[in-house]
C-alpha cells in the first residue's frame, strides 16, 4: 500500500508535558483518514508537525516514501501538504484574494486578476463559493473556512489536513463540506480530518486512527468498526455515557429575561428580543451554533453588556420579591446582594488572571470584602487549598506558580471551583468542559447537578448536543441571536434541537422527517 | 508673501526631517515592530554622515563635494541600519520589550552622536567649528535654471535634493506596501504574524528587513538635518531628538500611510515655526507657540481614537513579539 | 524532496526558572556589558581597561561629597522609577515622566520664588512646595489617563507629547524668572535666604532626600503587593475584561493609578528643585524620566529591586562623567555606556524565559 505520509516514532514535548509519544501513523493516497481523539489527546500537535508549525523532538516523517524535514510552513507547502487550522489563519483586513496569494510571491506585483480566475476554476471544480474581493472581517465562519480550503488548494496541496472543521458549522454546512471532501478524494487528494465527533467519523472517513493522551492506539477501516468500539479506543475503557439527571423539588422562577436586545459596536444585533426564565433547581441548557449570541446573553445578565432600553432582566428572590437587574454594573449587582456566579468562555481573557497564582485568582471575587485597604491573604489561601483538595487540582504550589502554567483542565477546575464556592443563587457556565478530559467533564457535570439540587438556577451553555440532552432539564435554542424555542430536555431529540439551531422556530413533523432521511442517505453513502 | 514663503521654506525643511523619520517608522511598524528608537537612529544617521564627510574632507586636500555626499549617504544608511539591527536583534531574536528597547536605543544613539559630535568639534577647534562645507554644499544645492520663475522657484525648487528624495521615497513606499507581493506579505506579518508564518512567509526575515531598512530611511532624516538644515556642522541642541519624537507622532497622524505623512510632515514643520510669524510675541510667550506641533499630535491621537475607523487602526500585532511555538 | 538538516538552534519556552539562577544570568549580563564598556572606554580614552573601573570607582566614591552626589542622583532616579511602578504594573506606558517631573519642578520653583520672602517657616514652605508639585504632576499624569480610560487613546504617544508641552512650559517661565536678567537661566533661587531649600539632616545635605525616597519606595512596595488597590492594578494590567468581570471599575483604576504615578514623578521634580539643583531649567529632568522607565521595567515593578538597578545606573553615569572630565571628553559618553548595559540586561531576559537547544545533527548519519 502506498503512503502519502508516514510518521515514524514521532515524539513532541512542551516543557514537561509529552504531547505526542512515539507515534507511528500512515496516510494512504486517496483516502480520507479520521484522526480521532479526545480534546488534549495530541491530534492537533501531531498534525502541526506536518504543517511546519512545530518541529518534532524525535522521529521521522516520510512523504511519498521519502524522508523529509518540515521546518516551516513553507516546507510543508513545497511537499504539497496543506492544513486548515481550527483557528483560521487569515488576515482580517485583507481580501479573500489577497489572503490566497499571501506569501507566494509568484509575481512582483499583486496579480489580483490572475487569482480571481484561478479561484473561480477551483470553485467550479469542487463546488465552492468564494467572493475574491470580500474582506475577511466581513465574512461568516463558513465563508472563512471555505476560503481556507481554497487557499490550500490554490497552493497545490495534495494532502489536506482539516482540524475540527465542523466545530463551527451548521449541520447543513457540514454536509456541504463533506460532499466537497468526497469530490477532492475522487480527484486523488489524501485527506486527514481531525475530529472527536463519532458520527462524523462514521460518515466521512475510510479509515480511523485513534490517539489517546498523546499515544497512538491504533487504526481500523471505518467499515469494520462501530461508534462503541471507537469510543472504547478513544477513552480506553467503556464509559457510562448517561449523565445522572435527578429531578429537583421546589422548582421556581429565579431569573426572568424579557425582550433582551444587544447590539455590537457596529450596531449589528447580537441578541434580538430574547425572553425566557431560569428556574432555581433546574439546569437550563443553551444550545446554538457558535456565535449565536450565547456570549452576549451571559454577559448581559452579568452586567457586562450594554443593552437596548426595552430589555428587562428581573431577579426574583426566594421570598418572591422582584428586582430589576438590567442596567446594573457588576459592582451594583454585588452590592444588591445578588450572588451571581459566571464561568465565562474565555478563561484567561475574562474569568482568570493568567499571571497570578491560584490564591490570587481565588480572591478575584472576594478581595473587596472588609474595610481595610490591605488585602486579606489568609481567607483566600484557605479557600484555594479547599478547591485544590476538593476538585483534585494538580499543582505544585498555590502561592507561587502563575495559573497560566497549569494545564487547561486544572485551570478550569480552579475557575469552576471559585464560582461554586461563592454559594451562588444563579450559576452561569459557558462551555465549562471545553478542552477537558472525560473524567474532569463528569466532575463538572456532577458539580452542576449538585448545585441544581441545592436550589441554584444553573444556566449551561454547551456545544455538545449529546451532553445538553442528557444534562439539562430544559434547553433554550438560539438561532442567530433569536430564541428559536425552549424544549424539554427529557423529551426532545437531537434532530429537533439541531434543526432549531439553524432554522428559527420549532420544526414541523415534515422537516424532522426530511432531516432523518438526509442522514439515512448519508449513511448509505458511507456503506456504498 | 515673503512671510509666507519663508514659513513655507522652513516648514518644508523641518518637515523633510520629520518625514524621513516617519516613513522609516511606518515601514518598521507595518511589520509589527514599534520602534521608539527613531530619535536615536536619526542621531546615529546624522553623526555617521557627518563623520564620514568630515574624515574625507580632512584627509583629502582635493576633496570633491559630490564624493563627500556619497560617502556621507552611505555612512548614514549603514549606521542607522546598524541601529535598527541592534533593536531588531533584541526585540525579534531575544524578544525583549519593544518600548523599553526603543527608548534605550534613543539614549544610546543620542550618546554616540553627541559624544562624537562634541569630540569632532574639539578636533576642529571649538564648538560649532566643524564644517564639511564642500559636502554640505552638494546637499544644499538648488536648481538655478528655475530662478527666473520667482515665487514659483522659491516655493518649489529652492530646496536641496533630499527634499525631493523624501517625496520619491514616500511614493515608492506607498506603491511598495499597496501594490507589490512583498508589501502584501509585510502587511500580513504586522497584522497577524501567525497567519503569515503559516502562509510560508518568514516572519523573522521580514521583521528584520523592515526594521533595518526602516531605520536606514529614518536615519536620512538625521543626515538631512545635519547637512542641509544646519549646513554641515554639529549642534548639541537636542533638535534631532525632538524632531525624532515628532516623526513617531507623525506615523499616527498619517495613520500608517506614507502619502499622508507628506502633508502631515509639512504641517508639523509649519507648526514648529509658526511663532516666528506671529507678531508681538516676546521671548517667553513664543515658547507657548512652540507647543503647537505637540498639541496638534495630541488632538490627532484623540480624534483617531474617537473615530475608530477600521482602515486607520495600527497594525494589529504592533508592539508584540512573535514566537511560533507559543502555547 | 531532498533531505535538509535539522535547524541548528531550537528555542522553547521555559517552565520558569529559579530566582537565584535568573539573577545569576542578569548578573552575568551586567558583567559582560561592563567588559564591553571597558573596551569602549579604552578605545576612546586609551585607558587601561583594568584601570577603567578603578577610575570610575574613585570618580564616584572618591570623596564624601562625590558619594553623596551619587546618593542624591540615585534617590532622584529611584523616586521616578517608584512613581512609574503603578503605571507599568497596569501596563500603562507612561513615557511622560519627564514632563511630570518638569511640571512638579515648575510648581516647586514658583512657590520658592513667589513665597520665598513671605516670611513663612521653611518647613511650611517645603510642605506647600511638595503639595503643589504633587498636584502639578498628578494633573499631568491624569490627563492622558482620562483619555485612555474614556476612549482608549494611545497613552505611549500622548504622554510622550506631554513631555514636550512641559518643556515648552518650562521655557515659557524661564524668561519670566530669569536671574540675572538676560542670562536666560533662572539661576540659583533664594541663594542667600535658602528659603525652600532642603535642610541638612543627620548632618548630611541630602539626608532628607534619602528619607523621603526610601519611605516612598517601601510604601509603594506595600501598596502594590498587599493593598486592594495594588491587586486591582495587577488585574487591570493582565486583562481589562477580567477586571470588568470582577466588578473592578477599570476607568477608575486607570485614572487613579496614573494620577498617583504622575504625582510621585511631580514630587521628584520637587526633590530635584528643592533638594538638589535649587533652580529650574529644561534639563531638570535630564532624561531621567526615560531611564527610570527602564529601571522600573527591569525591576518587574518591584520597587525594592529598583534600588539596586538605580544604584548601578547612576554609578555608571557618574563614573563615565568622571572619566570623561579627566580625559576632557564629552559627558555624553555616559549615555553610550548606559545604553550598552541596558541592551545587555534587556537581552538577558531572553535566557531567563527561553531555553536554547543546539541540534548537532550530522546530515549523513541521518540520511541512511
Amino acid at each position: 500500500m502506498e503512503y502519502a505520509i508516514e510518521l515514524r516514532n514521532i515524539t513532541k514535548r512542551f516543557g514537561k508535558v509529552v504531547a505526542n509519544h512515539n507515534i507511528n501513523l500512515g496516510l494512504r493516497k486517496g483516502e480520507i483518514l479520521s484522526l480521532l481523539g479526545e480534546n488534549g489527546s495530541g491530534k492537533t500537535t501531531l498534525m502541526n508537525m506536518l504543517s511546519g508549525i512545530y518541529y518534532p523532538d524525535e522521529g521521522e516523517i516520510f512523504v511519498n516514501g521519502e524522508r523529509v524535514e518540515i521546518r516551516s510552513p513553507k516546507d510543508a507547502f513545497d511537499l504539497h501538504i496543506g492544513m486548515i487550522h481550527q483557528h483560521f489563519k487569515l488576515v482580517d483586513v485583507l481580501t479573500a484574494a489577497e489572503n490566497i496569494i499571501l506569501g507566494l510571491n509568484e509575481k512582483t506585483l499583486v496579480d489580483l486578476k490572475g487569482v480571481r480566475k484561478a479561484v473561480r476554476e477551483i470553485c467550479d471544480r469542487y463546488g465552492f463559493v468564494v467572493e475574491p474581493d470580500k474582506k475577511v472581517y466581513d465574512m461568516s465562519v463558513s465563508e472563512k473556512q471555505t476560503l481556507e480550503i481554497v487557499k490550500v488548494l490554490y497552493r497545490g496541496a495534495d494532502i489536506l489536513i482539516l482540524d475540527e472543521p465542523t466545530a463551527v458549522l451548521t449541520p447543513q454546512e457540514t454536509r456541504k463540506l463533506f460532499s466537497v471532501m468526497r469530490n477532492m478524494r475522487e480527484d486523488g487528494k489524501s485527506i486527514v480530518i481531525i475530529t472527536h465527533k463519532l458520527h462524523e467519523v462514521m460518515e466521512i472517513s475510510d479509515r480511523v486512527a485513534v490517539l489517546r493522551k498523546g499515544e497512538y492506539i491504533g487504526d481500523i477501516p471505518t467499515c469494520q468498526t462501530n461508534p462503541q468500539e471507537l469510543t472504547d479506543m478513544m477513552v480506553g475503557r467503556a464509559v457510562r455515557l448517561n449523565i445522572d439527571r435527578p429531578q429537583a423539588e421546589n422548582v421556581k422562577e429565579r431569573l426572568r429575561v424579557e425582550h433582551l436586545t444587544v447590539k455590537d459596536v457596529e450596531g449589528v444585533k447580537k441578541l434580538d428580543d430574547v425572553s425566557f426564565s431560569a428556574n432555581a433547581g433546574e439546569i437550563l441548557g443553551i444550545a446554538g451554533i457558535a456565535g449565536s449570541g450565547q456570549k452576549e446573553l451571559l454577559e448581559a445578565i452579568a452586567g457586562l453588556q450594554t443593552m437596548e432600553p426595552e430589555s428587562r432582566i428581573i431577579y426574583r428572590e426566594s421570598d418572591g420579591k422582584e428586582m430589576q437587574m438590567n442596567g446594573m454594573k457588576p459592582i451594583e449587582i454585588i452590592k444588591k446582594g445578588i450572588l451571581l456566579s459566571f464561568v465565562p468562555e474565555d478563561r484567561f481573557g475574562m474569568g482568570l488572571v493568567g499571571g497570578m497564582t491560584i490564591t490570587q485568582n481565588v480572591m478575584l471575587r472576594s478581595y473587596r470584602i472588609g474595610k481595610s485597604p490591605l488585602l486579606d491573604q489568609q481567607t483566600p489561601k484557605k479557600l484555594a487549598e479547599k478547591i485544590v483538595n476538593d476538585l483534585e487540582v494538580v499543582t505544585p504550589d498555590i502561592n507561587r506558580i502563575p495559573l497560566r502554567r497549569l494545564s487547561g483542565g486544572n485551570v478550569q477546575k480552579v475557575l469552576v471551583g471559585r464560582e461554586i464556592e461563592q454559594s451562588p443563587t444563579v450559576l452561569m457556565t459557558a462551555y465549562a468542559v471545553r478542552g477537558l478530559d472525560i473524567n474532569t467533564s463528569y466532575t463538572i457535570y456532577n458539580l452542576l447537578t449538585d448545585q441544581k439540587m441545592k436550589g441554584v438556577a444553573v444556566i449551561y451553555v454547551g456545544e455538545d448536543l449529546d451532553v445538553l440532552l442528557e444534562l439539562c432539564d430544559r434547553i433554550l435554542v438560539l438561532c442567530a441571536g433569536k430564541v428559536s424555542g425552549i424544549v424539554d430536555g427529557r423529551s426532545t431529540t437531537k434532530e429537533e434541537v439541531g434543526l432549531m439551531m439553524t432554522h428559527l422556530g420549532k420544526p414541523s413533523e415534515k422537516e424532522l422527517e426530511q432531516s432523518k432521511q438526509d442522514e439515512t442517505i448519508a449513511e448509505e453513502e458511507v456503506e456504498a | 508673501m515673503t512671510q509666507f514663503i519663508s514659513l513655507f521654506t522652513t516648514a518644508v525643511s523641518f518637515g523633510t526631517v520629520i518625514m524621513f523619520g516617519a516613513m522609516g517608522e511606518i515601514l518598521t511598524e507595518k511589520s509589527g515592530q514599534l520602534n521608539l528608537g527613531v530619535p536615536g537612529i536619526m542621531y546615529l544617521g546624522g553623526i555617521a554622515g557627518l563623520i564620514g564627510a568630515f574624515l574625507y574632507e580632512l584627509n583629502n586636500p582635493n576633496a570633491v563635494g559630490f564624493v563627500g555626499m556619497l560617502i556621507a549617504l552611505v555612512c548614514t544608511l549603514v549606521a542607522s541600519a546598524i541601529g535598527g539591527l541592534i533593536y531588531a536583534f533584541l526585540t525579534i531574536t531575544l524578544r525583549a520589550n519593544q518600548n523599553v528597547t526603543g527608548l534605550t536605543l534613543t539614549i544610546f544613539g543620542s550618546g554616540i552622536a553627541n559624544f562624537f559630535g562634541g569630540s569632532l568639534n574639539k578636533m576642529a577647534g571649538g564648538v560649532g567649528q566643524i564644517s564639511v562645507a564642500l559636502t554640505s554644499r552638494v546637499f544644499c544645492k538648488t536648481l538655478t535654471i528655475t530662478e527666473p520663475l520667482g515665487v514659483v522657484h522659491k516655493l518649489f525648487f529652492n530646496f536641496g535634493y533630499m527634499t525631493y528624495l523624501a517625496l520619491i521615497v514616500a511614493i515608492f513606499l506607498s506603491w511598495f506596501l499597496n501594490r507589490t507581493s512583498v508589501g502584501l506579505n509585510l502587511r500580513a506579518v504586522g497584522e497577524n504574524p501567525a497567519t503569515a508564518d503559516a502562509a510560508g512567509i518568514s516572519v523573522t526575515k521580514y521583521k528584520y528587513l523592515s526594521t533595518c531598512v526602516g531605520a536606514a530611511i529614518s536615519g536620512l532624516g538625521g543626515l538631512y538635518y545635519v547637512m542641509d538644515y544646519i549646513n554641515g556642522t554639529w549642534a548639541n541642541d537636542g533638535n534631532i531628538e525632538a524632531l525624532g519624537w515628532l516623526a513617531v507622532a507623525l506615523v499616527i497622524f498619517a495613520t500608517w500611510k506614507p502619502l499622508r505623512s507628506v502633508w502631515g510632515a509639512y504641517l508639523f514643520g509649519a507648526l514648529c515655526w509658526l511663532y516666528n510669524f506671529i507678531p508681538g510675541l516676546n521671548r517667553s510667550s513664543q515658547e507657548i507657540f512652540k507647543m503647537l506641533p505637540y498639541a496638534v499630535t495630541i488632538l490627532v491621537l484623540i480624534t483617531v481614537s474617537l473615530r475608530h475607523k477600521r482602515e486607520d487602526q495600527p497594525p494589529t500585532s504592533l508592539g508584540l513579539s512573535y514566537f511560533r511555538e507559543e502555547r | 524532496m531532498s533531505i535538509k538538516s535539522e535547524p541548528l538552534i531550537r528555542i522553547s519556552k521555559r517552565d520558569g526558572m529559579g530566582r537565584l539562577k535568573s539573577w545569576l544570568i542578569r548578573l552575568a549580563a551586567v558583567l559582560i556589558s561592563l567588559i564591553i564598556n571597558a573596551i569602549i572606554i579604552y578605545m576612546i580614552a586609551g585607558l587601561n581597561p583594568l584601570l577603567v573601573y578603578k577610575e570610575m570607582f574613585e570618580g564616584v566614591f572618591g570623596t564624601n561629597r562625590r558619594m553623596w552626589a551619587w546618593i542624591r542622583d540615585m534617590m532622584l532616579l529611584l523616586c521616578i522609577a517608584v512613581g512609574l511602578a503603578p503605571a507599568f504594573k497596569m501596563r500603562f506606558w507612561n513615557i511622560g515622566a519627564e514632563g511630570q517631573i518638569l511640571v512638579g519642578g515648575i510648581g516647586a520653583a514658583a512657590i520658592m520664588i513667589y513665597l520665598g520672602s513671605a516670611g513663612l517657616p521653611n518647613w511650611l514652605l517645603l510642605i506647600i512646595m511638595a503639595v503643589v508639585s504633587l498636584v502639578a504632576g498628578a494633573v499631568w499624569g491624569m490627563i492622558p489617563a482620562v483619555f485612555k480610560a474614556q476612549w482608549n487613546t494611545n497613552e505611549t504617544l500622548f504622554t510622550l507629547m506631554m513631555n514636550y508641552i512641559a518643556i515648552q512650559l518650562t521655557s515659557f517661565f524661564i524668561p519670566i524668572w530669569e536671574h540675572p536678567a538676560g542670562s536666560n537661566t533662572v539661576g540659583t533661587i533664594n541663594s542667600v535666604s535658602k528659603a525652600g531649600w532642603f535642610p541638612s539632616m543627620f548632618g548630611q545635605m541630602y539626608g532628607l532626600n534619602v528619607l523621603i525616597v526610601l519611605l516612598l519606595t517601601v510604601l509603594m512596595y506595600v501598596y502594590l503587593k498587599y493593598s486592594k488597590h495594588g491587586y486591582e492594578i495587577g488585574v487591570v494590567g493582565e486583562s481589562e475584561n477580567t477586571a470588568r468581570y470582577a466588578a473592578i471599575n477599570v476607568k477608575t483604576v486607570v485614572v487613579r493609578s496614573m494620577t498617583l504615578s504622575g504625582a510621585i514623578c511631580g514630587l521628584a521634580g520637587f526633590l530635584a528643585v528643592a533638594g538638589a539643583d535649587h533652580t529650574i531649567s529644561t534639563d531638570t529632568s535630564g532624561g531621567r524620566g526615560f531611564i527610570a522607565i527602564i529601571v522600573a521595567w527591569l525591576a518587574k515593578f518591584n520597587t525594592l529591586v529598583m534600588i539596586l538597578i538605580a544604584a548601578l545606573i547612576v554609578f555608571l553615569d557618574k563614573g563615565a562623567i568622571a572619566i570623561a572630565s579627566k580625559f576632557q571628553l564629552s559627558n555624553d559618553v555616559s549615555n553610550i555606556l548606559t545604553g550598552v548595559i541596558l541592551f545587555f540586561i534587556l537581552g538577558s531576559e531572553f535566557f531567563i524565559n527561553y531555553k536554547l537547544k543546539f541540534g548537532f545533527v550530522n546530515k549523513e548519519e541521518k540520511a541512511r
